[in-house]
């Protein structure tokens, strides 16, 4: 066997495992997914084979929900990127060396807990018996926070923000400090050096980081039922319904493609932003 | 023998886990999370401690180690489970659930994994049809009377002649209203929904059901409960479209939320309104007098259930009077059968929450089985939802 030979019978060996996991358990479900939405509702609810786009003629049914998702998902992950980015500058440049370890596992620690747990502490703390029973008792109006759109945000930034924090981490980690000195060295202020060198740099780790919150958002479904009462509605939501309310598979099927599709584009769209930001620079999101 | 902390304990550290994984899935509810992982343990202990566990009447491993059911929120006495495990070996592992939509959904996805379940009356003919339960083997099921039955509320259990479904309890549904909050006396689903738009707006729910959210609406014009007519769901859907943003949540597990003030005002089931009136006396049931639902709700076995064995001891168990009636002092939903009722205290036959008044009791309407299938009626509750 040729060396060629050998190297491509090592790679086939080494992507053997990820391939077949990839296959049974993406691509057999979408293809099923597919089929599904071509189909119809059976009399009792489930689908029943056809061949029609009705379902996706069907779409528009669910508009307020694809937009509740598709504005409350991209400004939970800017939000998110606000929150992190100057979390993550402090960690990567500002503290010292010896407490570094310390508060990234701070950071970390949260995710030993589900998520759930998490949301349903924040569902007695916005509830009538949290922060509103102290408002009221310094004497401030009665206010209600839970299940409105403001707590949904607010879940949302509070359970993602871990997941932004570090890939802006790592980016600004690996950032060459010696770059900076030179903008120094070459007469730049320390805000034209922020925005023209360290920004610039950092823009893979915000990208990554806000397209992985992004696409985990895009098919939120915990919190908005948690804390938005079930009235704040995102498209995981009608998801939810459709398969188990409704029993309108074709439908919840056809709404799952859409969600795939808006995902797919949005990173595409994504990755050119950066890669164009960032000059010419490889960039690597997908 | 070594003696281990956790011998005593209902639940290990891995199925403690399981619990965990299985709330984060959404299985099963807080409630039920807490109660297996909180109340259990601490009732069991104290019961092992006392030495009141009884010799298991079963042999060991004869009915397997678990069975799992899917019943409905605050529906049982934890007790009850606890104690069946205690004589049989058999741990019940509870799923709790919002909609008999949601039920029927995990039946026919398959392997839903249940050897018991909590159909209401109207769903029955639409499983049996569907071939997703067995016909009952009354053999194995010595506790159960039908001649001790009311058989205005346990008719629906028997689909063409065949048995399907044996009774757990029948009930009402009319809402809950805090009289600390909303003083005016309140009587009839318009009071309901006006109430939500004006002083209650902001502090109403309604169920996350299709069956009692649409039909309320409707009976808020007097349309029949189980109304399929095009104009008349129109005419509901509006109405609840209206009332939407005045709503504090849609939700069926509305107790958390009127325990704690957040809510004032919500649809509510018998069971809910009798624990809610019995913890907080503020807090009223209500029928509308304009009618609305009467249930009731049945047990019955999946066909692919994975431990049948087990699920006729329980249900047989379930059937035994002396244990029904502890189910029905915890839960508060009134019983159709006799022998329980003989056995109830008086003041819980007393109850009006429980046992209301024959001239309120007269317009109520079982739910329709056409409701259950019905597109019409899921799409106009999806469009309510999402809107």
């Amino acid at each position: 066997m040729s060396s060629a030979a050998r190297k491509r019978l090592v790679t086939a060996l080494l992507l053997a495992p990820a391939a077949v996991w990839l296959f049974l358990f993406l691509v057999l479900p979408f293809i099923a997914i597919v089929v599904f939405s071509l189909g119809e509702r059976a009399p009792a609810g489930g689908y029943q084979p056809a061949l029609t786009l009705a379902q996706y003629a069907n779409l528009p049914a669910r508009a307020a929900a694809f937009w509740n998702t598709l504005v409350l998902a991209p400004a939970g992950a800017l939000a998110c990127l606000l929150i992190a980015y100057p979390v993550a500058y402090y960690l990567a440049l500002k503290v010292l060396p010896q407490r570094r370890l310390l508060l990234v596992a701070l950071i970390i620690i949260p995710f030993w807990t589900s998520l759930l747990i998490r949301t349903y502490a924040w569902m007695y703390i916005l509830g009538g018996r949290g922060i509103p029973a102290f408002l009221e008792l310094v004497g401030l109006p009665d206010l209600r926070l839970i299940n409105t759109p403001g707590a949904v945000l607010l879940g949302i930034v509070y359970g993602y923000l871990p997941l932004m924090i570090l890939p802006i981490y790592i980016s600004l980690e690996r950032l060459d400090r010696r770059l900076l000195e030179a903008s120094a060295d070459l007469g730049a202020t320390p805000f034209s050096t922020f925005f023209s060198v360290t920004l610039r740099l950092s823009l893979p780790g915000m990208m990554t980081g806000f397209s992985l919150v992004l696409i985990l958002l895009l098919g939120e479904y915990l919190i908005p039922t948690l804390l938005g009462g079930g009235k704040v509605f995102f498209i995981g939501n009608a998801l939810v319904d459709l398969f188990l309310q409704s029993r309108n598979w074709p439908f919840g099927s056809a709404i799952a493609v859409a969600l795939v599709g808006i995902a797919v584009v949005l990173l595409l769209a994504a990755n050119r932003i950066t890669a164009r930001l960032s000059g010419a620079r490889q960039v690597d999101l997908l | 023998m070594s003696k281990s902390y956790r011998d005593g304990l209902p639940l290990s550290a891995r199925e403690f886990i399981d619990q965990l994984l299985r709330f984060r899935r959404g299985s099963i509810s807080r409630r039920h999370f807490l109660g297996v992982t909180g109340l259990g343990v601490a009732t069991a202990v104290l019961a092992s401690e006392l030495g009141l566990r009884p010799t298991p009447a079963y042999a060991a491993g004869e009915l397997g180690d678990r069975l799992s059911i899917a019943t409905w929120p605050n529906y049982h006495d934890p007790q009850t489970f606890v104690d069946f495990t205690t004589n049989t070996g058999v741990a019940v592992e509870v799923n709790v659930f919002g909609s008999n939509e949601e039920m029927l959904a995990k039946l026919q996805a398959g392997a839903s994994g249940w050897s018991l379940f909590v159909p209401t009356n109207y769903t029955i003919s639409t499983y049996r049809q569907l071939d997703l339960i067995d016909a009952l083997d009354v053999s194995k099921l010595p506790n159960y009377d039908a001649a001790a039955q009311n058989k205005r509320f346990t008719a629906e259990g028997e689909v063409n002649g065949v048995l399907c479904a044996v009774p757990k309890n029948w009930g009402t549904t009319g809402f809950a209203v805090n009289t600390a909050k909303l003083t005016k006396p309140m009587t009839s689903w318009k009071d309901f929904f006006d109430t939500s738009m004006t002083t209650g707006s902001g502090r109403s729910m309604v169920h996350d059901y299709q069956l009692t959210t649409i039909g309320n609406a409707l009976k808020y014009y007097g349309y029949s409960f189980n109304s399929l007519k095009p104009d008349e769901l129109a005419k509901a859907e509006e109405l609840l479209l209206k009332v939407k943003p005045h709503l504090f949540a849609i939700s069926s597990d509305y107790q958390p939320a009127m325990r704690s003030g957040d809510a004032w005002l919500t649809m509510c089931w018998t069971n809910d309104g009798a624990q809610l009136h019995r913890d907080i006396p503020a807090i009223d049931y209500v029928l509308g007098k304009e009618g609305g639902e009467i249930w009731t709700d049945f047990y019955a076995i999946p066909k692919d259930a994975p431990n049948k064995a087990a699920a006729y001891a329980l249900l047989n168990y379930l059937m035994d009077p002396k244990v029904a009636v502890k189910e029905h002092i915890a839960n508060g939903a009134p019983s159709t059968d006799a022998r329980v009722n003989a056995l109830l205290p008086k003041d819980l036959l007393d109850n009006p929450i429980l046992y209301p008044a024959a001239d309120l009791l007269a317009p109520l309407e079982f739910g329709a089985a056409a409701t259950l299938t019905d597109p019409a009626r899921a799409e106009l509750m999806a469009r309510f939802k999402s809107a």
